[in-house]
């Protein structure tokens, strides 16, 4: 079974670009170039030292004591909260700012939910000087102040979506729309393994470094490469699929992904994309997302920004169709109540999207050898407000 | 022969089409706008048909597709509305819209449903040319339906002559690299484009959409093409008046 994209832009049924003609000399020079751009030995070269000064990686593997002894298990954290910024999302957008120039392109645009990737857009934008602009939905921009205040300090202009659900699905759109209206200079930062082919095969390779490293200091701690499973929370699946990507092939090992259920999958008010999805098309590829049967995008809902989304990549959809992947969904509740577990035991405030990982290990039985990954994709800095207001704190 | 291939033939300059949204401001409007549009001169028709998500669409035809889904449209409701289409309306007839609505109501069965009622062909921008042809192609064709690419500034010379192959109807002609609604500004850049395009001597028709919003705008548009689209500026007078009086003053205000 071949669970990467293959050379027309697809992975089994999923994938491919649907976008308008507007949008294709923009894509189409993307998908010539990115492969040749990504393995030239300059680009890696420059890629790697800026994970590594500018990143602050490898980001540690941390073998978490009191969560395992809780859990009767090895539960090992990769620490992408550590990343400069605060988040996995900063791998991406290192390597599509690098990308970006080499194409010659002036201008960014990128869209946000938690505003994590608005801010390492914004970040990088800084670093090497360019034009950022960032849409993020309204009702974030509320939830999320504190990545705003970031974004903005940053240099880039933060503009609100107001259409739809006033979230990531539309702020999504409106930076479409804008690449549609700037379809010489600029270059979308997309924040996902989402989108038109090359972007998630794009984004899941500047992601892959996080189970590239995994697979070396699991080696180092327990003498195996391989863990039993490897959990990581999908909101468009870009911090899922950089865990999973160098153990897709290792049969034995199972992934795990976790989908926001907001306030429980049939409550109406959800963001569990495979249980309440069908296969479709969002965003420019074809995959599975919650919809009408008319066709018509379900608004989502989960208390955490970064993973209130209608769909997931279309590698995720392959993975999930296939049975590759295990796909499996945790409440607000769960994953806030998981998030100060972790916080009391650890020591380590995670995102909320990250908590919705951690929850899942609640679901899970043990006995007492398994080696166990939890993707910890970013800090939960931004979500304080949250937090402190769910506990009354 | 369709009525679109037979409407170029008959009039081959200064075509008129217009679109606008089904179901919009009111979800029984459909027939009638048509209805007043053909008496008003139109030669042609795009009957959008609503989508959450419309990512090449302007504040304008977003807000009407949004008020459009509220009311209820769905592309079952236009294909029942759409039933007595051909008792009604002569001219040309296009769908527009987004593919996943298509998808999720199956592409046979659309083409087949358009076949029924009467419709000529359809507009899909987010549908790619390389799936058309992989997959609906043949579908289309079973049904007689045109299926109507879209041109660019930007797009190759080599892709616009695949996509004049690929099409039977006419080729849509993006004024410019826009979502719909950024009223035309005619710079040198873009005669030049509009001119370059004729001068490729295409098989198929040419149109000019995107921005074109009054009489000046579309007269221009006529001189390199064989006619030109409106939406947005004729959305906007419905959502003020979609009286037969408001119509007619907005054709008249093109057309004379
Ligand atoms: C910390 C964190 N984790 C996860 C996500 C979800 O994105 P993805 O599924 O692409 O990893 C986000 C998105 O904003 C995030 O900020």
């Amino acid at each position: 079974m071949n669970y990467f994209v293959n050379e027309k832009g697809y992975y089994g049924d999923f994938g491919g670009a649907y976008i308008p003609e507007m949008l294709y000399p923009n894509v189409e020079e993307l998908r010539q170039n990115y492969l040749k751009i990504i393995n030239d030995e300059s680009f890696k070269k420059e890629f790697h030292q800026l994970l590594k000064d500018y990143v602050g990686r490898p980001s540690p593997l941390y073998l978490a004591k009191r969560l395992s002894a809780k859990y009767n298990a090895n539960i090992f954290l990769k620490r992408e909260d550590l990343n400069h910024t605060g988040a996995h999302k900063i791998n991406n957008t290192i390597g599509q700012i690098l990308l970006a120039e080499r194409l010659g392109k002036k201008r960014i645009i990128a869209e946000t939910g938690a505003g994590q990737h608005g801010v390492a857009t914004a970040t990088v934008c800084a670093l090497r000087g360019l034009e950022c602009v960032v849409y993020m939905g309204e009702i974030d921009i509320e939830r999320q102040a504190p990545n705003v205040a970031r974004m903005k300090m940053l240099g880039a202009k933060v503009v609100p979506a107001t259409s739809g659900s006033k979230t990531l699905k539309d702020a999504t759109n409106e930076a479409m729309r804008d690449w549609v209206n700037n379809p010489v200079d600029t270059h979308y930062i997309i924040g996902s393994v989402v989108g038109p082919h090359p972007y998630p095969d794009m984004v899941a390779i500047f992601q892959s470094i996080i189970s590239e490293e995994t697979k070396k200091q699991l080696k180092e701690q327990t003498g195996s490469d391989q863990p039993d499973y490897v959990l990581a929370c999908v909101g468009g699946g870009s911090n899922a699929m950089g865990m999973f990507y160098h153990f897709i092939n290792d049969e034995n090992v199972k992934l795990v992904a976790v989908e926001a259920a907001g306030q429980g999958v049939s409550s109406g008010h959800s963001a569990a994309t495979t249980a309440l999805g069908k296969e479709g098309v969002l965003h420019g590829s074809r995959s599975i997302l919650m919809q009408t049967e008319d066709g018509q995008v379900v608004e989502p809902f989960s208390v955490s920004a970064g993973l209130d989304y209608p769909g997931i990549g279309p590698q995720h959809a392959h993975l999930f169709k296939t049975g590759r992947g295990k796909y499996v969904s945790i409440t607000d509740d769960e994953s806030l109540q998981a998030g100060l577990l972790c916080t009391q035991l650890e020591g380590i405030i995670p995102a909320i999207e990250s908590a919705h990982a951690l929850a899942y290990l609640e679901k899970m039985t043990f006995t007492g050898h398994e080696n166990v990954v939890v993707c910890l994709s970013g800090r939960g800095d931004k979500d304080m407000d949250t937090y402190m207001k769910y506990f009354g704190l | 022969m369709n009525r679109i291939n037979k409407l170029f033939q008959e009039k081959p300059s200064n075509i008129l089409s217009i679109y606008y949204t089904a179901g919009f401001p009111e979800l029984g409007d459909t027939l009638l706008i048509a209805e007043e549009l053909e008496r008003a001169g139109a030669d042609m028709l795009e009957i959008g048909f609503p989508y959450s998500d419309p990512v090449a669409d302007g504040p304008v035809i977003q807000a009407s597709s949004k008020q459009a889904l509220e009311k209820g449209m769905d592309l079952k409701t236009l294909f029942n509305q759409l039933k007595d289409l051909r008792s009604r309306i002569n001219i040309p007839i296009l769908l527009m819209g987004y593919v996943n609505p298509m998808l999720q109501f199956g592409v046979e069965n659309f083409c087949k449903a358009c076949a029924e009622v009467g419709v000529d062909g359809c507009i899909v921008p987010d549908l790619p040319m390389a799936e058309y042809e992989e997959h609906y192609q043949e579908i289309f064709k079973q049904y007689n339906l045109s299926n109507i690419f879209l041109v660019t500034p930007q797009t190759s010379e080599e892709r616009i002559r695949k996509i004049d192959e690929l099409s039977t109807g006419f080729v849509y002609l993006i004024s410019s690299s826009a979502t719909t609604g950024k009223n035309l500004q005619v710079s040198q850049n873009t005669e030049d484009y509009f001119a370059r395009i004729a001068g490729m001597k295409l098989k198929n028709p040419t149109m000019i959409g995107f921005g074109i919003n009054n009489k000046a705008t579309f007269d221009k548009a006529c001189q390199f093409a064989n006619g030109a689209i409106i939406g947005t500026a004729f959305v906007k007078v419905l959502s003020e008046d979609k009286s037969a009086t408001a119509i007619q003053k907005f054709m008249k205000s093109i057309s004379e």
